[in-house]
């Protein structure tokens, strides 16, 4: 594998408004690729904006919809990562991601943890996703997350014990708590971001969105987290940015020489473990 | 105790982005708002000025004869100090015709329709200008229900709703509101002399401190007491939240289809912005 250019898309999505999101998602591609970056990613739910409650049925797109084989078109250009309302036949609908690269859909993650606490409703109106799969793309092995996928430790370990060398986390978080040197969910996502790279010696690419929906401010910060834990660059506070990184396979390879926790990490135990504890819990 | 604290360069960036945001988005500039001369108004007067520029804000005084003239003084003072547009609208004519037919009406009917009297004002004007109305009610009063419905807590939006009155000490301090308005005691300013704390009966300092507590932190009755205030404070705040609660809550609807307003059909304000 070799070194890749990523561009973290900070957008400020308008809220059920399809048509303006692609045209801004369109336009950020386009100049990904005059740029000379291979892969971009885009925010969770990117072509739609994030508190859509009864929305979400007017949004959702079919994984055939004009508007996703238009992106899927582009990504013969550059590989893209971009979050949606997808609806699938039995009409469900899902808080999706998905990975395309060379004029294919190469994965579709449908966001497990559906957050339904304090300012969130998501279950309320999505349907859950069953699974978490690494994929392979001409940058090697990665896995995609959703926003609160993140805060499920379990989410990142099956990721990157299925191989996944890089996680890309597609995320609409929400600005909250000023009591502190910083917002208290950025830093909150700053200790999870790197704690997770460090844990399971992988990159972490981190796009968070901008902009207020109804008082609710998205903190932006998006950021590419080097296997050892370290920030290496992170976009702007509450603006719209564009983040650029490129991605050194070399720092990957090193990182995995000096710290093999993930190759030592037993999943004979875990699995007899967990496997004991769902048979004591009657599942 | 240590008193409640907030990131104040957080806070500005915030409030800023929000105003700016929140108008544009729907396609204007503008914002106009009442000016009282007090603390809350002002706060809300500086944050605009830095989100749109001082010459796309109105500010509006509408003082009522009883006024303290004090006030009119520290509207302007505010005004200047950031640069907004300033006119003075007294509501003295039209609240006195009102109340020609109703010369029994009490303090608290007064005031309230003096409030009223200022939403309509700001309303009218927010037509004319094309602006947003700005909002200045805080966190503190808010859930206190310490403000007229449809009256100071009507507005388009609010930058300093989540914002207890502590906070706005703060910020105000840090965005350089002029030291005579935040030094000054707070007032509703309905007859001269009136102060909030005098007629809440404790100290905005005091109840910010339980109400971070309370609502912020959900700490339990034991824990507050624990915390060192009194189960009778405890108690009279409880009751002035849950008695306010209709204040903060939209006209209740007689549901009778699948699909009622804001219960099964929801949507954000900012839906298609």
């Amino acid at each position: 594998m070799s070194d890749f250019r990523v561009v973290l898309a900070q957008i400020k999505p308008k809220l059920g408004c399809l048509a303006d999101n692609l045209a801004l998602i369109e336009t950020r591609i386009r100049q990904a690729i005059a740029d000379g970056n291979e892969l971009i990613v885009f925010p969770e739910l990117a072509l739609t904006g994030y508190f859509l409650k009864d929305l979400v049925p007017e949004v959702a797109l079919r994984l055939d919809s004009s508007q996703i084989q238009r992106l899927v078109e582009l990504s013969r250009q550059i590989s893209i990562a971009i979050g949606f309302v997808e609806v699938t036949d039995d009409y469900r609908f899902f808080n999706s991601a998905l990975y395309l690269e060379d004029g294919a859909i190469r994965h579709l993650h449908r966001k497990v943890y559906l957050p339904t606490y304090g300012l969130f409703d998501e279950q309320r109106y999505l349907a859950r996703g069953e699974r978490f799969r690494a994929f392979d793309s001409k940058f090697g092995r990665m896995g995609l997350l959703v926003c609160e996928d993140m805060w499920h430790l379990s989410a990142s370990y099956i990721l990157a014990m299925d191989g996944a060398t890089t996680l890309i986390c597609l995320s609409s978080s929400p600005g909250r708590g000023t009591e502190g040197e910083s917002l208290g969910s950025a830093s909150a996502w700053q200790r999870l971001t790197s704690t997770t790279a460090m844990f399971l010696n992988c990159r972490v690419l981190y796009c968070n969105r901008v902009g207020f929906e109804d008082g609710v401010n998205f903190w932006g910060g998006s950021e590419y987290v080097a296997p050892s834990g370290d920030s290496l660059v992170r976009g702007t506070f509450l603006e719209e940015d564009s983040v650029v990184a490129t991605l050194d396979e070399g720092a990957l390879r090193r990182e995995r020489i000096f710290s093999p926790m993930l190759r030592d990490e037993n999943l004979f135990v875990t699995m007899q473990e967990l496997r004991r504890i769902e048979r004591e819990r009657g599942l | 105790m240590a008193g409640i604290r907030a990131n104040t360069g957080l806070l500005r960036q915030i409030l800023v982005g929000f105003v700016r945001d929140e108008v544009r988005k729907v396609g204007l500039n503008k914002v106009v708002l009442g000016l009282s001369g007090g603390i809350d108004s002002a706060l809300v007067a500086f944050i605009a000025a830095e989100a749109l520029g001082p010459e796309n804000v109105h500010a509006i005084c509408m003082p009522y004869t009883s006024s303290n003239p004090e006030s009119e003084a520290h509207a302007r003072l505010v005004a200047q100090a950031c640069g907004v547009n300033f006119s003075l609208v007294p509501i003295t004519p039209m609240v006195d015709a009102y109340f020609a037919s109703f010369p029994e009406a009490d303090s608290m009917r007064r005031g309230n329709k003096m409030a009223r009297e200022r939403m309509t004002i700001l309303f009218d004007h927010s037509a004319l200008l094309s602006a947003l109305v700005l909002g200045t009610s805080n966190k503190t009063e808010l859930l206190l229900g310490y403000g007229t419905l449809y009256g100071d807590m009507a507005s388009a939006l609010n930058p300093i709703g989540d914002l207890y009155k502590s906070h706005v000490w703060q910020l105000s301090e840090a965005m350089g509101v002029p030291r005579a308005v935040v030094e000054k005691k707070p007032s509703a300013d309905l007859w001269a002399g009136q102060t909030d704390e005098e007629e809440l009966g404790f100290s905005y300092r005091q109840v910010d401190e339980l109400l971070y507590r309370m609502v912020d932190l959900r700490m339990t009755n034991a824990e507050l007491v624990g915390a060192g205030f009194e189960a009778e404070f405890i108690e009279t705040i409880y009751r002035k939240i849950q008695n306010s609660h209709f204040k903060r809550r939209l006209p209740v609807i007689a549901k009778v289809s699948n699909r009622t307003i804001d219960r099964d059909f929801r949507y954000s304000r900012d839906w298609g912005k």
